[in-house]
């Protein structure tokens, strides 16, 4: 039933420009999209190792200005008379770049703090946010700083035997992220059921016994930063093609917070909850926008996100998961049988 | 039974919290294959000799080694690696997944496949993956839980918690196993039907050091006792000796019961 309602999903929002025509909504979904990629990765980590990540909006930004910068070029000076001077790329190469990059980062910062862990992890991943969007905001040789990078050039994509598409319409752009958010899905979904899966979540359960266990505790946490950081920065380049500007405000602290109660509402350590949640805290806005001045509409998200948290505690995903498997749950228990069978049929 | 060789070696052994001198030179050794309890009353320094030989505590002075290999400075998990496995008094399970996940993440040693491969769902990935399933039903069998292997190890009655713990450490497949306290909170029946799992565990060729406080069970189980108190052993033996010995009646009656 699960693998039905995920497909369903996908051919549900794959059919969404065929009866929707308007251009703002349109918008909105693909702003949405990028959004909810975020939130899947830091689910990632807040769900599934149960870290919390309070900066995380910075390997969307470092995502967004590596791939900038890679396909605008730049001409930077350094100390010591060096200079570097860089010609524009193509944005699919900025787009690998922002991965490698982002990652990077997740895995110096997870390195730095995963010794100690729990709130110092917190306050590591604050700071490390606030330090890059200084120095986004200062550097300014190199960022424009203030000024925004401006003219980010469309996201474009080599096809054998096509040559080159530049996306520039809202629907290319929005099959682009609805294929990222597909692929991020599938990459998570299988690296959670894995043995790395299984080591993280034993790791959130019952650390001492899963050290026991033999479970490299900063190995395991340094590699879910990796990937969580590196599948932001990829949310963050596309975010940069689409947009077209990026300033850094991208690092304000209120978009981690926003990724945070999508992840949340939706459910931690549930692969659903980000889409879920970010759907969501993505579209609210679009719809209250119309009968709501925007400082009224912080006050209604915090509305809504006490309601669903009071009604559905652990989110909405996992809540609703178990509402509908409470009478299969009771007929498995009834038939210890259903084990032995699995274990026959793997047997053979 | 005189063991062939020595396993586990731990050699004037001392652990200080700060002015509190928990152990104070500790030797004692545990041949291969060997059913080795260490026993003591409450305070007497069981647990801590216990996290000094599975490395979740460095010893102040002294070393452990194990066939020829000094843990000190090594990492729990290297440990592991080694074939030390270990269960805990009250964390022995992961609560919120069911007891056949439980031994899922229990066998992560045995399941190291590429990461790019298991992403992929590359054959060799889903082989060692179905491996896996295998042998976690196995352990589930062994420890007699099969009843239980869908339903989440939180919900588990204590005694049955504590199979879980065992399961999780042979999942380790160790060469030697350390029991901390594994019966306390089981009832009779319980700890009668652990005793045989504790002796089909050595009949595989696993060594056995067993931390225990009910010394029915040690005196029924154990090959070799040693008798800790005030962090100095005081007694060394086979269970009959063991339970003549007037130190270790001093130490756990008092001295009024050893006059007497």
């Amino acid at each position: 039933m699960k693998s039905g309602i995920t497909i369903l999903s996908v051919v549900v929002f794959a059919s969404v420009p065929l009866w929707l025509r308007d251009p703002y909504l349109m918008n909105a979904l693909i702003t949405t999209g990028i959004f909810v990629i975020g939130a899947m990765s830091l689910n990632l980590l807040l769900g599934f190792t149960g870290q919390l990540s309070l900066g995380h909006i910075a390997f969307f930004g470092i995502g967004a200005y590596v791939s900038a910068l890679t396909s605008l070029g730049f001409d930077v000076g350094l100390p010591f008379g060096l200079r570097i001077v860089h010609t524009p790329w193509p944005p699919i190469a900025g787009f690998v770049l922002a991965i490698a990059i982002a990652g990077l980062c997740g895995y110096l910062v997870g390195l730095l703090s995963f010794r100690v862990r729990g709130a110092y992890f917190v306050i590591v991943t604050i700071s490390f946010a606030e330090v890059v969007r200084l120095v986004a905001l200062n550097w300014v040789e190199l960022t424009q700083g203030p000024l925004a990078l401006t003219n980010i050039p469309s996201m474009t994509i080599g096809l054998p035997g096509l040559g080159e598409l530049t996306l520039r319409t809202k629907l290319q752009n929005y099959y682009l992220v609805l294929s990222v958010a597909l692929v991020t899905y599938l990459l998570i979904s299988r690296l959670v059921h894995s043995h790395f899966g299984r080591a993280m979540r034993g790791l959130m359960e019952n650390e001492t016994l899963a050290v026991s266990v033999g479970i490299d505790v900063t190995k395991t946490l340094t590699l879910a930063a990796v990937i969580s950081a590196g599948i932001a920065g990829a949310a963050g380049s596309l975010y940069a093609h689409y947009i077209r500007i990026i300033d850094p405000e991208v690092f304000a602290f209120i978009n981690t917070v926003t990724m945070v109660i999508m992840v949340i509402t939706g459910g931690k350590g549930s692969l659903a909850g980000p889409v879920v949640g970010g759907m969501i805290f993505g579209l609210l806005p679009v719809f209250l926008r119309p009968i709501m001045a925007p400082e009224a509409q912080w006050i209604a998200y915090g509305g809504v996100l006490i309601v669903i948290l009071f009604v559905l505690p652990r989110g909405i995903v996992p809540s609703l998961a178990q509402r509908f498997a409470k009478r299969p749950g009771r007929a498995e228990k009834a038939a210890p049988v259903a084990f032995s069978e699995r274990g026959v049929k793997e047997h053979a | 039974m005189t063991p062939s060789a020595t396993a586990l070696k731990v050699e004037k052994v001392a652990v200080h919290f700060g002015g509190l001198v928990a152990l104070s030179d500790m030797n004692f050794t545990v041949g291969e294959g060997e059913i080795v309890s260490l026993i003591g009353p409450n305070g007497a320094g069981k647990t801590t000799a216990f996290n000094v030989v599975t490395g979740f505590l460095n010893p102040t002075r002294g070393a452990v080694s194990y066939r020829g290999t000094a843990l000190n400075g090594l990492k729990p998990h290297q440990i592991a690696d080694l074939g030390l496995a270990r269960t805990f008094q009250r964390t022995s399970v992961f609560p919120n997944d069911t007891v056949y996940d439980n031994l899922l993440i229990g066998l992560h040693r045995q399941g190291r496949v590429n990461l790019l491969e298991a992403i992929l769902g590359l054959p060799r990935a889903r082989s060692s993956e179905r491996r896996l399933r295998e042998r976690a039903s196995e352990l589930v069998e062994w420890v007699g839980l099969e009843r239980r292997a869908h339903d989440l190890a939180g919900s588990l009655s204590y005694g049955e918690q504590r199979l879980v713990g065992v399961a999780l450490a042979l999942a380790a497949e160790p060469s030697m196993l350390l029991l901390d306290e594994p019966v306390s909170g089981m009832n009779a029946s319980e700890t009668h039907a652990f005793v045989q799992l504790v002796r089909s565990i050595r009949d595989r060729g696993v060594t056995i050091l067993l931390v225990e406080h009910d010394m029915p069970m040690v005196m029924s189980v154990s090959d070799r006792i040693v008798v800790l108190n005030y962090g100095r052993i005081i007694a060394e033996g086979p269970p009959d000796v063991i339970r003549n010995d007037p130190a270790v009646i001093e130490a756990y009656l008092g001295q009024g019961a050893s006059r007497a």
